[in-house]
């Protein structure tokens, strides 16, 4: 999937996935797409969470080899 | 229009900074309008210097005392210390607060002043109790820059109007 930018959340713990995707979608144009990797298993259900409550959209959340990727396009 | 959450924010220990710093920060991300009251040993969240953010076992049995370093077998075993022990030794408590900041750092948790600095980033509005300012014998220059010195009232004219309100 293409993307604008990539956010490297590896190793980081709840919350700061989701408080560093915000910052970073800040720097982002709407209808750009950010890339986070997370090694954070909670960051699943988070980022669901995140993407209903904010309204930017998560184009997909897949899992392989210890690590979570999200696509998350900006409102 | 955005939802609104409202955080009274006593307690003074490393342990107990994170809930209302986490819950804060994350609801400012979900586009919450966010507010916090410090009060009584909350404040010791607020001073520009967070050394008095001490954790401590003492009495607390709810806490495993595992060390951070070493083999795995070895951080695996958790320490029971009497708690008449924990008393007499001198430094037990930094000592504890020592081995606490480290597990932290080894399991990417935030360190608290990273939560407070994302805090009044993302326009948490925070608040210091002037009674207990006073009652403890702080000074405005104690705290960081960017909050406000309020009372009871001032807590309450935001807390009617909020979804969430938590009392941490």
């Amino acid at each position: 999937m293409n993307f604008d930018k990539e956010l490297d959340a590896r190793g980081l713990n709840c919350p700061l996935p989701i408080l560093r995707t915000k910052k970073t979608l800040a720097e982002l144009t709407g209808g750009q797409v950010l890339k986070i990797v997370s090694t954070d298993p909670g960051s699943v259900k988070d980022f669901q969470a995140f993407a209903k409550q904010t309204g930017n959209e998560l184009l997909s959340s897949t899992e392989g080899g210890g690590e979570f990727v999200f696509f998350m396009k900006k409102k | 229009m955005s939802k609104k959450l409202a955080i009274i924010a006593t307690k003074g220990t490393l342990d107990w900074a994170y809930p209302p710093l986490i819950l804060a920060s994350t609801a400012a991300a979900l586009d919450y309008e966010v507010q916090i009251f410090f009060t009584f040993y909350g404040l010791q969240m607020l001073r520009k210097d967070l050394g008095g953010l001490k954790v401590s076992p003492l009495g607390n049995p709810g806490m495993p005392m595992k060390m951070p370093f070493g083999p795995q077998w070895f951080r695996g075993i958790n320490w029971n210390i009497p708690n008449a022990i924990q008393a007499i030794i001198p430094g037990f408590e930094s000592l504890a607060t020592t081995l606490m900041k480290q597990t932290i750092k080894n399991n990417g948790v935030a360190s608290i002043e990273t939560l407070r600095d994302v805090c009044v980033e993302s326009g948490v509005k925070i608040i210091a109790c002037q009674m207990t300012v006073d009652l403890f014998g702080f000074e405005h220059s104690d705290f960081i820059d960017n909050i406000e010195f309020g009372g009871a009232a001032t807590f309450f004219e935001f807390a009617g109007e909020t979804d969430i309100c938590l009392y941490i």
